[in-house]
């Protein structure tokens, strides 16, 4: 991180609450705070790999920030643009540059279009192409993502789901955006098939100079393509490292703990499990203090009132940043 | 990058997944072939009895009341009123007027008032189904218009229907555009039910998400990647809707509020014949079984259209 440049995308104190209602009159009568205050960068070129357990709120970071949901407060500038401040047309004109890759390749491809049809529909909507161009552009795709191109008269169902994911890819790839969201874009693969989905995008990466916010629960995962890592738990971020740093010395005692909890191909390895006592609390009745003292095998006094502070760790450029009373 | 180069089956559209499907439903094909053989007929029956008039419905021929089917006439050869081919293929009834001659001319206004009444039901349900499943969360003043929508709908689905449109019929000037009409006004609310309830699992889905991540107007993303997969459920519920909406009819012109004369429908042949059952069994029983055979017939194709459209009842 360099301090001169501004990054691709800022996100400051992002929050999404969603209400919870009750009683004759659906009154809202509390807040789920899905996620709360969360705030960091991604650099021109980058991955963030952005993990944690299922139910802290990663997806939803992935959508506030594309306005597939309306956050409830925060910040988030795209290329300096006040992304939550849009006005409808401009969203439309901003959607071109940041687009979202599913997890779910059965679910993400409309069951009645050709995949021809889905990929060329964007370019289509935003008078991109026409014509002779707009097919060259959609073979282009076809190619790009390793699908034959003469198969853009069938469906869907037709397709593995690795296919499928080529074809949310290409679709995704159509309108050139800078950044591509993938929200667990490998986790409904099987392994070898992730392989080849995580390579394409990396190649795509170099080829096109994307960045990516690479939401998911598999280290491994963000292991081989992130450039840094953010670490998530309910609803708020516990710590922000280069992949070198979080997998090395990872500070806080929850990336510890994740990283014990990863298994490691090698059985001659012994891990050394930190195993969690308790569930995660529920985002409705949030622990006071850090959001991780019940379960924290280090917790002192003050995490159970204090907000955890943000430290940092080692050189500032190193962007290594910890949310926790254990480090200050 | 691997290029794919998996082998693959030939092309198949949903479309002719879904007929390979229906193929082998042997009921529904049974079904779809009578509803085919029903529309021929109450097309040519508008033709024959209205147009090109070989069947005459209205001719009242005293002397050859309640002949059993089959019969010959007694009029001379070269009478006008004799019946077309000179039998009364169905007999006659009270007023010597040829039964084949009427259930021919009623196919067709038995038939159009299904459509007719299914298409308004369907335009209506639909329409508000759709609203308040897209829409939904919109507010209103104090509520919503989804609550505004599916309440009012409830409150119509709690009228007992057929006395709402007896009610309603009494009122208004009968006719068969009037009963068409009616019959529409009043099933609309099963539709608007599932449309509601498939545009709001539709507007989660991942596809649905995509479409708006890639800035596509939501009109689009309504008519073009909503609707079509809507669709399915409601096609069904339409064919079964219009096997009641002619069930409906006829109920309504037995009773005597339906067409009124001398437009001859199933239901008011059954009427007419109800006072003779004993003398001439063949007044009721023709047009009954017809009503059974038609009702029975769009309800196994509605049936069969369910599996093959909805993957997920389907057996692999």
């Amino acid at each position: 991180m360099t301090q001169s440049s501004t990054p691709l995308l800022q996100v400051t104190g992002l929050k999404k609450y969603f209400p919870v209602r009750s009683g004759l009159f659906s009154r809202v009568s509390s807040w789920v705070k899905a996620v709360d205050d969360i705030t960091f960068h991604v650099n021109h070129g980058e991955t963030l790999g952005l993990v944690g357990e299922s139910g802290c709120g990663k997806t939803t970071v992935g959508r506030s920030i594309l306005r597939l949901m309306e956050p409830t407060a925060g910040e988030v500038r795209f290329e300096g643009e006040d992304v939550l401040a849009l006005k409808p047309r401009e969203l439309r004109q901003a959607r071109r540059r940041m687009q979202i890759i599913f997890q779910d390749p059965y679910s993400s491809l409309n069951p009645r279009m050709t995949i021809g049809a889905i990929v060329s529909e964007p370019l289509k909507i935003h008078k991109i192409a026409k014509g002779q161009d707009l097919q060259d552009r959609v073979n282009q795709l076809f190619v790009k993502v390793g699908l034959r191109p003469e198969h853009q008269s069938r469906y869907p169902h037709e397709f593995s789901g690795g296919q499928r994911q080529r074809v949310g890819i290409a679709r995704a790839l159509a309108l050139n955006p800078k950044f591509i969201v993938c929200d667990e874009a490998v986790s409904a693969l099987d392994v070898s098939i992730q392989a080849q989905i995580l390579n394409l995008l990396r190649d795509l990466q170099e080829e096109f100079h994307l960045s990516y916010l690479f939401i998911t629960h598999d280290l491994n995962v963000v292991q081989y393509l992130a450039d840094r890592i953010a670490v998530m738990y309910l609803g708020q971020l516990a710590e922000v490292a280069p992949v070198e740093d979080l997998f090395t010395s990872p500070k806080h005692p929850y990336t510890q703990a994740l990283l014990s909890a990863n298994p490691v191909p090698d059985p001659t390895v012994v891990s050394q499990r930190t195993i969690l006592s308790g569930d995660v609390p529920s985002p409705l009745h949030p622990p006071s203090g850090c959001r991780f003292h019940p379960r924290c095998p280090e917790v002192m006094d003050v995490c159970k009132t204090a907000d955890p502070p943000l430290i940092t760790i080692g050189l500032p450029e190193r962007g290594h940043q910890v949310w926790c009373h254990l480090h200050s | 990058m691997s290029v794919d180069s998996e082998a693959m089956a030939p092309p198949e559209t949903p479309w002719q997944e879904f007929l390979r499907i229906f193929k082998k439903d042997y009921q529904a094909l049974f079904g779809f072939w009578v509803l085919i053989l029903l529309l021929v007929t109450a097309v040519a029956g508008k033709a024959f009895t209205e147009w090109w008039v070989l069947f005459d419905p209205e001719v009242v021929r005293l002397t050859d009341k309640f002949l059993p089917p089959f019969s010959v006439p007694s009029l001379d050869s070269l009478s006008v009123d004799r019946p077309f081919g000179g039998v009364y293929l169905m007999g006659t009834d009270e007023l010597g007027r040829d039964v084949f001659a009427r259930m021919f001319q009623g196919s067709f206004v038995s038939l159009s008032i299904g459509f007719v009444a299914v298409g308004i039901s369907l335009g209506i349900g639909i329409l508000l189904g759709g609203v308040a499943g897209f829409y939904g969360h919109v507010k209103l003043g104090f509520i919503t218009i989804e609550t505004l929508i599916m309440r009012f709908t409830d409150a119509m689905m709690c009228f007992p229907t057929f006395f709402l449109i007896l009610t309603a019929v009494a009122l208004l000037p009968p006719s068969i555009y009037t009963i068409m009409i009616i019959i529409g006004l009043f099933s609309w609310m099963g539709t608007a039910r599932f449309v509601r309830a498939e545009f709001l699992s539709i507007r989660e889905q991942d596809y649905v998400i995509a479409a708006k991540a890639l800035g596509i107007p939501e009109v689009r993303i309504i008519f073009r990647h909503m609707v079509p997969n809507a669709l399915a459920p409601v096609f069904v519920s339409a064919t079964i809707g219009v096997a009641s909406a002619i069930l409906t009819e006829s109920g309504l012109s037995f009773l005597g509020f339906g067409v009124p004369p001398p437009d001859a429908t199933w239901g008011n042949i059954l009427s007419d014949g109800k006072g003779f059952i004993f003398d001439a069994p063949w007044l009721f029983f023709i047009p009954g079984m017809a009503i059974f055979v038609v009702v029975l017939a769009f309800n196994l194709v509605g049936e069969g259209l369910r599996e093959a459209l909805n993957p997920k009842l389907r057996s692999r």
